[in-house]
C-alpha cells in the first residue's frame, strides 16, 4: 500500500478512514433496504393517490446518494490522505468495558428482568471496573433496584418487566 | 392587550400548589440531569416521559419544560467547575468560565453563567408570548402544501447551517425519515419496511432512539475518555451575588446580542450549540477586551450563557405555534403532546388556551424556580459529580434501560436501544450529526402525510410547492438553504480570486 508511511505515524487502533468507509457502506446497504422495499410496495402514481412507496423509495435513494459521496470522500478524499485514528486501543477497551456488561445486563433483563438483573449489574460494574468492595457494591446494586421497584410497582404502578424466568416471583410478585 | 390577557390566565392556571411543587421537582430533576454526563434535557425527559402519562397535560408539561430549563442551567455547573461541558450547548461557557473557577473567582462565573441563562431565557420567552400567538393566527390559513414548506424550509435549515459535513447531514437526516416509515402506512394500511419481522409493526419511536442517541451513545464518549472528575470548589454567597450582578449591566450590548443570536437560531432549528458558540465569536470580535478573551472574562461566560437559553426556549415557539420542533428536546416535548392526546399545531392555540398559556406562564416562573434553586443549590450539584464515574455509569445505563421499556413495554426496545447507542457513539465520533435524525424521525410522518396530500391537490405536480407566494417564498428560503454551503464556497472562491489577481500583479 502506497499510503502505508501515513500510517505508520498514527498510533495504534481503529483508523478513522475504515470507520468513514464502514459506517457508509452500512448507510448504503439500509438505503438499498428502503429502495428494495419501497420499490416492491410500490412507487408509482395510482388512480387514488401515490403508492405507499412512493416517499420512502426517494428518502432511499438519498440515503444512497449521500452514502456514496461520504463513501468517495473517504476513499479518494481529503480523509483518504490524512487519516486519523478513530479510536485507540486502550480506550476502545474503556468503550468495551461499558458496552458489553451492558449487553450482558440487557440479556439479563431480558431472562431475570430488570430488578434483579439491574442490581446484579450495577454491583459486578463496581467491582469489577470500579474495584471497589463486595459488600458496599452490592448495597448500592440493591438499594437502587429496591428504590426503582418501590418507584414504578408501588408508586406509579406501572410494572417493569421481570423476565421470562421471574425470580421475584419467589417473593410473590 | 389580548396576549397579556391570556397570559395572566395562563399564570393563575400554572399557580397551583401542585404546579409549584412539579416546578421544583422539575427544576431539581433538569439540573441533576444537566450535570450528569450522558444524561441531559432530551433523553432525560424523553426518560420521564411514559410516568406522566397519567398526569393532567398542563401539569405534565410544566414538570417536564422545568426539567428542560433545569437542565440548561446544570450544564453551566460542570463547564465552570469541573471544565466538562454537562451539555454540548455549555461547551463554550468552559472557555472563560473554567479559568475563573481557577483564578478562584467561581462563584462570579457561576453567578454570571445563570444570570445571563435567565436573561436569555425571559428574551425568549418573551417573544414567544407576543410572537407564538401571531404564528399561529397566521399559520391556521395553512394548507398541506404550506406545512410542508416549513417542514422543507426546517430540514434544509440543517444543512445550511450545520458545522457538519453536508452529506452527512443528510444521510443522517433521511436515516430518520426511513425509521419513520417503518410500519404501519397511514394512509393505505400497507406494512413497511418490516421485512417479515412483526414486531416492527409499531415503527422506531423516536423516544427509544433519543434515549440511546444520546444516553449511552454518550456514555460511551465520557468512558472513552476516561473522565476523571477534579473539579474546583464554589462558594456562592449572597455577596458576590451582589457583586456579580454589580459588574453586569456593563456587557448589556453583549448581552441583547446573545438574545438575538440564540432566538434567531433556536426559531430556525440551528439549536443552542451553535448559538453559543456564534454568540461567544461574535462577543470576542466585537468586545474591546476581546484579546482576553479565555483568559477569565465575565463578558465570554455572559455571551454563549444568554445566547445558549435563549435558543433553548425559543425552539419551543415553532414546537407550540406551528408544530414543527426547533430542537431535539422540543421534539420530545412534542411527542408528550402526541401521548397526552393533544394535537400540536397552530389549532393548539384556539382549542387549548389553558394549555398554552398555562406552558407559556410556566417558562417564567420555571426560569425564576431555576435561578433560586442554582444560585444557592450549587455546591450540593456540583457533589453530584465527585460520585465516581464507575457507580454514575451503571446507573445511568439502568436508567435508559427502564426508560426505553416504559415506553411500550416492550423488551425489543431495549435492545434497540442499545443498538442506537452504538450508532449515536460512531455518529459523534465521525460528525454525523443526530439533531436532524431525531427531528426527522418525530416529523417524519406528518411531513410524509403534507407530501402526499399536496400531491393529491396537485394530481402529482411539484407545481403546487410554488402555487401562491406564500409557499412558494418558504421553498425558495429552503432551497437557498439547501444550497447554502455551495454558495458559501463559491463566493469564498471568488473572493480569494479577487484577492489575488492584484497580487498577481496585473
Amino acid at each position: 500500500m502506497a499510503r502505508e508511511p501515513h500510517s505508520e505515524t498514527r498510533p495504534g487502533g481503529i483508523s478513522t478512514r475504515v470507520m468513514e468507509i464502514t459506517v457508509a457502506l452500512v448507510f448504503l446497504a439500509l438505503g438499498s433496504l428502503v429502495v428494495y422495499d419501497s420499490l416492491r410496495l410500490g412507487m408509482r402514481w395510482v388512480g387514488d393517490g401515490p403508492q405507499a412507496g412512493y416517499f420512502p423509495f426517494y428518502i432511499g435513494l438519498i440515503i444512497c446518494i449521500a452514502s456514496l459521496v461520504t463513501l468517495a470522500q473517504a476513499l479518494f478524499g481529503r480523509i483518504a490522505r490524512q487519516d486519523t485514528t478513530f479510536v485507540t486501543w486502550i480506550p476502545l477497551r474503556r468503550v468495551l468495558s461499558v458496552l458489553i456488561p451492558a449487553g450482558l445486563f440487557v440479556l439479563g433483563v431480558e431472562l431475570i428482568g430488570i430488578y434483579v438483573s439491574a442490581a446484579l449489574y450495577i454491583a459486578a460494574f463496581m467491582i469489577w471496573l470500579g474495584g471497589y468492595k463486595w459488600p458496599k457494591s452490592l448495597a448500592v446494586g440493591l438499594s437502587v433496584s429496591v428504590t426503582m421497584f418501590l418507584m414504578f410497582e408501588m408508586w406509579f404502578k406501572v410494572p417493569l418487566y421481570k423476565g421470562a424466568y421471574n425470580p421475584l416471583s419467589l417473593i410473590g410478585f | 392587550m389580548e396576549e397579556i390577557n391570556a397570559l395572566f390566565h395562563g399564570f393563575s392556571v400554572a399557580l397551583t400548589p401542585f404546579n409549584l411543587l412539579l416546578m421544583f421537582i422539575g427544576v431539581t430533576l433538569g439540573i441533576i440531569i444537566g450535570v450528569l454526563p450522558g444524561l441531559g434535557g432530551a433523553n432525560g425527559i424523553a426518560i420521564l416521559l411514559p410516568l406522566t402519562f397519567s398526569m393532567p397535560p398542563t401539569s405534565a408539561i410544566i414538570m417536564l419544560s422545568c426539567i428542560y430549563w433545569g437542565a440548561l442551567f446544570g450544564g453551566a455547573i460542570t463547564s465552570v467547575l469541573f471544565n466538562i461541558p454537562g451539555e454540548p450547548w455549555s461547551v463554550a461557557t468552559t472557555f472563560d468560565g473554567y479559568p475563573m473557577a481557577q483564578q478562584g473567582r467561581a462563584g462570579e462565573a457561576l453567578t454570571a453563567a445563570f444570570t445571563s441563562s435567565f436573561i436569555g431565557a425571559l428574551f425568549a420567552v418573551i417573544l414567544i408570548t407576543f410572537l407564538a400567538p401571531l404564528v399561529a393566527d397566521f399559520a391556521l390559513e395553512f394548507g398541506p402544501p404550506e406545512f410542508f414548506s416549513v417542514f422543507f424550509l426546517t430540514f434544509c435549515s440543517f444543512i445550511g447551517m450545520g458545522k457538519e459535513p453536508p452529506f452527512k447531514i443528510l444521510a443522517a437526516m433521511m436515516l430518520g425519515f426511513a425509521l419513520a416509515a417503518v410500519g404501519i402506512d397511514t394512509v393505505t394500511g400497507q406494512l413497511r419496511l418490516i421485512f417479515g419481522w412483526h414486531e416492527l409493526m409499531r415503527g422506531f419511536d423516536f423516544l427509544i432512539a433519543v434515549i440511546g442517541l444520546f444516553g449511552i451513545g454518550e456514555i460511551l464518549l465520557s468512558m472513552e475518555e476516561g473522565l476523571s472528575f477534579s473539579g474546583r470548589t464554589a462558594r456562592i454567597n449572597p455577596r458576590i451575588v451582589m457583586e456579580t450582578w454589580a459588574k453586569l449591566p456593563r456587557y448589556w450590548i453583549t448581552s441583547l446580542r446573545s438574545c438575538v443570536i440564540g432566538c434567531w437560531l433556536g426559531i430556525t432549528p440551528g439549536g443552542a450549540t451553535p448559538a453559543s458558540f456564534m454568540s461567544y465569536g461574535v462577543a470576542k470580535r466585537m468586545s474591546r477586551d476581546g484579546a482576553k478573551f479565555g483568559t477569565g472574562q465575565i463578558e465570554g461566560v455572559v455571551a454563549p450563557e444568554t445566547a445558549a437559553h435563549a435558543a433553548g426556549t425559543s425552539a419551543l415557539l415553532p414546537m407550540i405555534s406551528l408544530g414543527v420542533p426547533g430542537s431535539p428536546t422540543a421534539a420530545v416535548l412534542l411527542g408528550g403532546l402526541l401521548i397526552w392526546g393533544l394535537q400540536p399545531g397552530p389549532l393548539l392555540f384556539v382549542e387549548q388556551k389553558d394549555f398554552v398559556w398555562g406552558l407559556i406562564a410556566s417558562m417564567y416562573l420555571g426560569n425564576i424556580a431555576g435561578l433560586i434553586m442554582v444560585l444557592t443549590c450549587v455546591p450540593l450539584f456540583a457533589a453530584i459529580l465527585r460520585i465516581p464515574f464507575s457507580i454514575i455509569a451503571p446507573i445511568i445505563i439502568v436508567i435508559c434501560a427502564v426508560g426505553a421499556y416504559t415506553v411500550h413495554n416492550a423488551m425489543l426496545d431495549i435492545w434497540l436501544m442499545l443498538v442506537f447507542g452504538v450508532a449515536g457513539y460512531a455518529f459523534k465520533k465521525l460528525n454525523y450529526p443526530l439533531a436532524p435524525l431525531v427531528l426527522a424521525l418525530v416529523l417524519g410522518d406528518q411531513a410524509e402525510s403534507a407530501f402526499r396530500q399536496s400531491m393529491l391537490i396537485s394530481q402529482g405536480s411539484l407545481g403546487i410547492f410554488f402555487s401562491n407566494w406564500l409557499v412558494g417564498s418558504i421553498m425558495a428560503l429552503g432551497i437557498v438553504m439547501l444550497f447554502w454551503p455551495l454558495i458559501t464556497r463559491y463566493i469564498a472562491r471568488l473572493r480569494a480570486a479577487r484577492a489575488a489577481q492584484p497580487a498577481a500583479g496585473r
